[in-house]
């Protein structure tokens, strides 16, 4: 048994955490989100070149450095602390492992380009009507010719305005909820047909409603198998649920270091805040739920190798128990901190936002549960 | 024991429910269903309609202006505003400064402010917290020392709600320093648009500027606008605070906010069935509703003490408390139900052509919404501060 990390990864943490220390502190964050496009290229840039971050997860063959999933861990709660809207959850790790898993000419020539920073990916999965059912599709991709015709609605994807490419899920066949039929494609985001309403989130980040009017995809554009393709897909959103999770690893550990710092500072009654015993117990229930976080966390990381429904079970308990911590957490440290924390200035309440959103990306804490009880609780 | 009102107390409840359809004004009937943002005016044209009709002000005596109604009839009226969601009368004039005036106030004071509070013409706004003083707010410092006849006050308001429409604020300031702080804070009402007052705004998480810095430098106040004795200040602060339970447990809000719950978690779709078929989802839409029924209950048990003579005691913290709660976790359910919808924000965002909408209507402002009620366990004696008082008052610990 062993949970330290290599050399390497820890290089690769310090590294990004000297960099957002320097580069993404919480006032040049708010700069960022407020400037036109919701964020500055320049940083995506500098964690691809002068950082060489983003080949991190990638193996050497694409130029990459050979890690993998414990590389995006680490990686995602370092970007968590700084609660940064750069587009790594969608590119390197949902766009890198949908690429990784199929390989083929689409990998060899779309990887280098994340690794280099020219391209930017946007998930177009979940759709109004499927909540958080992959397989509840009714966008299509009809056959036609060589190619296919995409049609359909894809719901709130985040990071599309920044986009290059859109991953996307669509119907090659098959009834509206079935398992078979649902292909992957990674598409060009500006070719025709690709309309797109882009909008601010509540979380800082961009994203947008797009529709496909038919949209005309090459057959090269297809990821896996035609009609095959949810297993991968249910893949993917577990890597990505695990990154996220780590994610708000990063996020409720500032949230509870920022309430622990507060609650040392503010005076009332002539002491520290801190000094009253049931806030003493809060804080102290926070931390539980970090550190409870943190194992979940590696926990299902570990698993992901696993055959399909233990690795399902392992990520829906880490994102239940991760869930949660985002809740507790975050609406703790609002309280602790009083009317300060509702303000706009202080970052405790845009890490609240953005733990808020983490409670429902990928399925919120009912959708994990009722999927791990059909997974393991045989009536 | 029973539960029924009287024949006249249905008539009255038919009365108001009747007065409130023929005179609730349309335009902001519809920018509320629309969503969009109230202004001063929006909220001062139902408080001269109700002005006119008697009734702005239930809870003041009728030799101030006040309708005579007992606490029944307070309840009923306060439950049918809230069932037809009018806008709030906001609190400040009526529900705050008022009853200290009538209270403590002189003869000159209650003939010069009340008229004025009642009618909307003067728009209050409450100088209490410091950036030092929240939940100890005994501890504040905006001192005022007096200079001939006239105060000269300096110091730092803030959380001030509104400010930026008012013209009158109530202030606690401190005029002794040499004594138990509740011993050395005094009453004084300022004018807003005196020399020397600058109101800053909060932007708080929902993106709302709903509450306020407000600097006093150097402002000089005329004596004979401190209500009630100089350090003397703290009584009226307590008697303002008993005063502010009326509807605290907002049980009325919260029954229209779980309609809506309902409302939507039947239009959203979990996959192939509605959300409201969600087993877990309806468990905790019951559960609400079922802790609702039981903060309903408890307040309408200290209402039948209320009417029977009984002060309002120290059980207003449990409706505090369990009231914040309840409203929060409306939100909680608001924002769970609209799913992925819980992301886009809205505000200050141009709506666009109908052909390509964000999500339906009802989760534009979920997340703000939610974001934004993390303040109702905080204001008016956080929760902390509520169950200390409990503790202290009720079980003597």
């Amino acid at each position: 048994m062993d949970f330290t990390y290599t050399e390497t990864q820890e290089m690769i943490r310090d590294t990004l955490a000297r960099f957002l220390m320097d580069n993404y502190d919480f006032d040049k964050r708010q700069k960022m989100i407020a400037s036109d496009g919701g964020r500055d290229p320049a940083i995506w840039q500098s964690i691809a070149g002068e950082l060489g971050l983003l080949g991190a997860a990638f193996g050497e063959e694409y130029g990459g450095l050979g890690g993998g999933m414990t590389e995006h861990v680490v990686i995602m709660e370092e970007l968590g602390k700084a609660i940064a809207v750069e587009p790594y959850l969608q590119t390197a790790v949902i766009g890198g492992s949908a690429l990784k898993s199929t390989g083929g000419p689409l990998a060899e020539a779309v990887i280098p380009q994340i690794i280099s920073g020219e391209a930017i990916i946007a998930f177009a999965y979940a759709e109004p009507q499927g909540r958080y059912n992959l397989a509840n599709l009714t966008t299509t991709a009809k056959k036609d010719g060589s190619g296919y015709t995409l049609n359909g609605h894809k719901s709130v994807v985040y990071t599309a305005p920044w986009a290059t490419h859109l991953l996307v899920t669509a119907r090659t066949g098959g009834g509206s909820r079935d398992r078979d039929g649902i292909s992957l494609f990674l598409i060009d985001a500006k070719a025709d047909g690709v309309v797109k309403r882009d909008y601010p989130t509540n979380d800082g980040f961009m994203a947008s409603e797009i529709y496909f009017e038919n949209v005309a995809v090459g057959s090269d554009a297809l990821l896996g198998d035609e009609g095959g393709a949810l297993p991968l897909i249910e893949l993917i959103v577990d890597e990505a649920t695990v990154a996220v999770c780590s994610e708000a690893v990063g996020v409720t550990t500032r949230l509870h270091a920022d309430t622990l710092e507060y609650s040392k500072q503010r005076q009332q009654f002539g002491q520290p805040i801190g000094r009253f015993q049931v806030l003493q117990h809060r804080l102290v229930d926070m931390m539980m739920e970090v550190e409870q976080a943190k194992s979940m966390t590696l926990m299902a990381m570990l698993r992901l190798d696993l055959p399909a429904e233990e690795r399902m079970a392992a990520v829906s308990q880490a994102k239940a128990k991760v869930g949660r911590a985002c809740k507790f957490v975050g609406q703790n440290a609002i309280q602790t901190h009083g009317g300060i924390g509702i303000t706009d200035e202080l970052a405790v309440g845009h890490y609240f936002k953005r733990a808020t959103m983490i409670e429902n990306q990928f399925g919120s804490i009912d959708h994990h549960y009722v999927r791990l009880e059909q997974l393991t609780l045989a009536a | 024991m029973n539960l029924e009102f009287s024949a006249d107390e249905l008539a009255f409840q038919q009365e108001v429910r009747d007065f409130i359809a023929a005179n609730y004004p349309a335009d902001v009937r519809a920018k509320q269903d629309a969503g969009e943002e109230l202004g001063k005016e929006d909220y001062l044209k139902w408080h001269r309609i109700l002005f006119k009709q008697g009734w702005v002000a239930p809870a003041w005596p009728e030799e101030y202006g006040g309708p005579g109604w007992n606490p029944t009839q307070r309840f009923i009226f306060s439950e049918e505003i809230a069932a037809a969601e009018c806008v709030q009368i906001l609190p400040f004039g009526i529900n705050m400064v008022g009853p200290v005036i009538y209270t403590f106030g002189t003869p000159e004071q209650k003939e010069r402010f009340l008229p004025r509070i009642l009618s909307g013409e003067d728009w209050w706004c409450q100088g209490y917290s410091e950036p030092g003083s929240g939940s100890d707010l005994a501890s504040l410092r905006t001192k005022a020392v007096l200079d001939g006849d006239e105060y000269v006050v300096n110091g730092q308001k803030t959380w001030t709600t509104l400010a930026q429409h008012a013209d009158w604020g109530f202030f606690l300031v401190r005029t002794d320093n040499e004594v138990k702080p509740q011993e050395g804070i005094s009453f004084l009402l300022i004018d807003m648009k005196s020399p020397g007052i600058e109101v800053k705004p909060i932007i708080t998480l929902g993106g709302h500027h709903e509450v306020n810095e407000v600097w006093l430098e150097d402002v000089r106040v005329p004596v004979d606008q401190r209500i009630y004795e100089e350090n003397k200040g703290w009584t009226c602060a307590k008697f303002l605070l008993a005063h502010e339970r009326t509807g605290i447990a907002a049980v009325a809000r919260s029954k229209r906010g779980i309609e809506k719950v309902k409302d939507i978690a039947r239009s959203e779709l979990d996959d192939e069935k509605p959300l409201m078929a969600n087993p877990f989802f309806r468990r905790k839409i019951a559960e609400l509703e079922t802790d609702l029924t039981a903060l309903e209950f408890t307040e309408l048990r200290s209402l039948a003490g209320e009417n029977a003579g009984k002060g309002p005691g120290p059980e207003a913290s449990l409706l505090k408390i369990k009231g914040s709660e309840i409203q929060q976790r409306i939100t909680e359910l608001v924002l769970e139900a609209v799913g992925h919808y819980g992301a886009p924000y809205f505000r200050g965002f141009p709506e666009g052509s109908n052909e390509y909408p964000i999500g339906p209507d009802y989760a534009h402002q979920a997340a703000p919404t939610y974001f934004n009620a993390r303040k109702t366990t905080i204001y008016g004696g956080s929760n902390e501060i509520q169950r200390n008082i409990i503790s202290k008052m009720v079980l003597g610990l």
